[in-house]
């Protein structure tokens, strides 16, 4: 045990160092003129631009702004392409039909609807949850899709057996190796509802933390956009760690890698 | 007594056949115009080369598969769609990988329909009956292979069925776990006396559990070639029984009409 915590410990100093070692580089570069401060920024700036943003509060209000849109998609994608998988994967005629036509809309860049969505739905939040469902729809969908698809016919016949009907095989079989298929992508959809968000607002908003660093390139302000991406990076980690837990969580019932099976 | 009573489960001239793959291969027979019956309360192993179609036939039994020609009765009415008196005890592992070991239990009580909290207690009655004592919280993947198998019993069990279709059930425990198993299933099976059709590729395993052993022919077209009724005295333990002078007499007996049908099967799987 002690030895695993010495090792962390070791672990995370040199992580802080590496990153400390990074913003010095960029210290020392800008700072003797290597690189032209004006297109690089400068660390010490950067840091003091997101500090004073929190010391002020102004930054809370983007940064909930983009959370809500964030949440909001994630939200709205995962329950959407829950619900369209169990039913395509459930319905071979119907999933023949749609096939080329999801396909087509997965391969589409997304991005380019931005600007539609921002006619149809206006510059606040709506607009960027309808940009950021699109990406995670797909995600869950075609997890779901997989999971409902890779139901061991084994366990389906035994729950037939022991006199599930159709609605319970979905509810008691289908749903919940759905539902785990899609925790599995759980990182990549919240960390695309958070692209969805984030971009969506850069291309066109009036608040939020995307809305922040474009007003700052606006005014050739490189040392906050810079500070709108350190913020952006920090909230998205914080995310991802939420998440983790959340996996842990909900995924107790699967067998951890890091245990053997026994027989 | 007017009528004779009916058998628990009777299948009658079965025939099953597969429509291969590909449009022009032949269509492959598995098992061709067998019959056979099970009494209520009787304890039946079927014994045969691997790939005999043992599971095919099982599966008939239970309603998961419908037979090409032949009739399925079950406590003399013919079978439409699933077999709801029998409960199936899988080769693989079939048991809910998301559901707690108690949670597997009562599964088959909630589809029912009964209230969750009984559900979960009567599992728990059970999960003690097959020596699971305080592992109900466990996940599937948690257990070993012989507890799953203990989880899928009583599983089985609970629901009471009339009929007790095992496939091979205890294939992948190693040798001191399934004579343990295979104790506490005879225990069980004494208790209350159902209908068990036990597919096994073990012959001390049939001839030590059973009432009687059917041994089937080779496949393709699997038919029943032989019947033996088991006198071994019972309440017996597995391990003693096989020891025993009577024991030796039907294994040798059963073995020699085996014998030919396994060969036969070894030849077909070198060719295929």
């Amino acid at each position: 045990m002690r030895r695993a915590n010495a090792h962390r410990i070791r672990l995370l100093a040199g992580r802080v160092l590496l990153l400390a070692g990074f913003f010095l580089v960029w210290h020392v570069l800008t700072q003797t003129g290597v690189l032209p401060p004006f297109f690089f920024g400068s660390p010490l700036t950067v840091l003091g631009n997101a500090a004073r943003w929190f010391a002020s509060g102004k930054i809370y209000r983007h940064l909930g702004i983009t959370l809500i849109e964030t949440v909001l998609a994630f939200g709205a994608g995962t329950a959407l392409g829950l619900v369209v998988g169990l039913w395509l994967a459930l319905a071979p005629t119907a999933s023949a039909l749609l096939e080329p036509y999801i396909k087509g809309a997965n391969a589409m860049p997304r991005v380019i609807l931005a600007p539609i969505f921002a006619v149809w739905f206006g510059l606040g939040i709506l607009s960027k949850v309808a940009l950021g469902v699109t990406l995670v729809f797909f995600i869950v969908f075609f997890n779901v899709y997989q999971g409902v698809k890779e139901v061991s016919p084994v366990v389906l016949a035994n729950a037939r057996m022991l006199g599930a009907t159709r609605r319970q095989l979905l509810r008691h079989v289908y749903l919940p190796s759905a539902t785990s298929w899609v925790f599995s992508s759980l990182h990549t959809s919240v960390g695309m509802a958070f692209v969805g968000a984030v971009v969506g607002e850069y291309l066109g908003s009036s608040a939020g933390v995307g809305y922040l660093i474009l007003q700052a390139e606006g005014a050739f302000d490189i040392n906050t956009v810079f500070a709108g991406i350190l913020v952006l990076t920090a909230f998205a980690l914080l995310l991802d760690a939420i998440v983790t837990l959340l996996e842990q969580r909900l995924l107790r019932w699967r067998p951890v890698a890091t245990t053997t099976e026994t027989h | 007594m007017g009528e004779a009573r009916a058998p628990a489960l009777a299948l009658e001239r079965i025939t099953c056949t597969f429509q291969a793959p590909e449009r022009m291969a032949p269509a492959y027979t598995a098992v061709r115009d067998l019959s056979l019956q099970v009494a209520p309360g009787e304890f039946v192993s079927i014994v045969g080369p691997t790939g005999c179609g043992k599971s095919t036939l099982l599966n008939v039994a239970a309603g998961l598969l419908a037979p090409s020609q032949g009739v399925v009765r079950v406590a003399g009415e013919p079978l439409r769609g699933l077999n709801r008196r029998a409960g199936y005890l899988f080769q693989a592992e079939a048991l809910l990988p998301w559901r707690s070991a108690r949670g597997n239990v009562a599964a088959g009580l909630q589809f029912r329909g009964i209230d969750r909290r009984q559900a979960l207690r009567e599992a728990e009655e059970w999960l003690a009956r097959v020596g699971l004592e305080g592992f109900g919280d466990h996940y599937p993947h948690q257990l070993s292979g012989g507890m799953r198998k203990r989880v899928a019993l009583a599983q089985t069990l609970i629901l009471d069925p009339a009929i007790v279709l095992m496939d091979e059930p205890f294939s992948a425990l190693d040798v001191q776990t399934r004579q343990l198993m295979e104790n506490e299933l005879l225990d069980l099976w004494s208790a209350d006396r159902k209908s068990v059709v036990f597919i096994t590729h073990d012959l001390e395993e049939a001839i030590s559990l059973s009432d009687r052993v059917v041994v089937l022919s080779a496949g393709p077209a699997t038919r029943t070639i032989g019947e033996f009724g088991i006198d071994l005295a019972r309440p017996r333990d597995v391990a003693e029984v096989r020891l025993t002078r009577r024991f030796l007499e039907l294994h040798r007996e059963i073995w020699e009409l085996l014998k030919a049908e396994v060969l036969k099967g070894h030849a077909q799987g070198k060719r295929a």
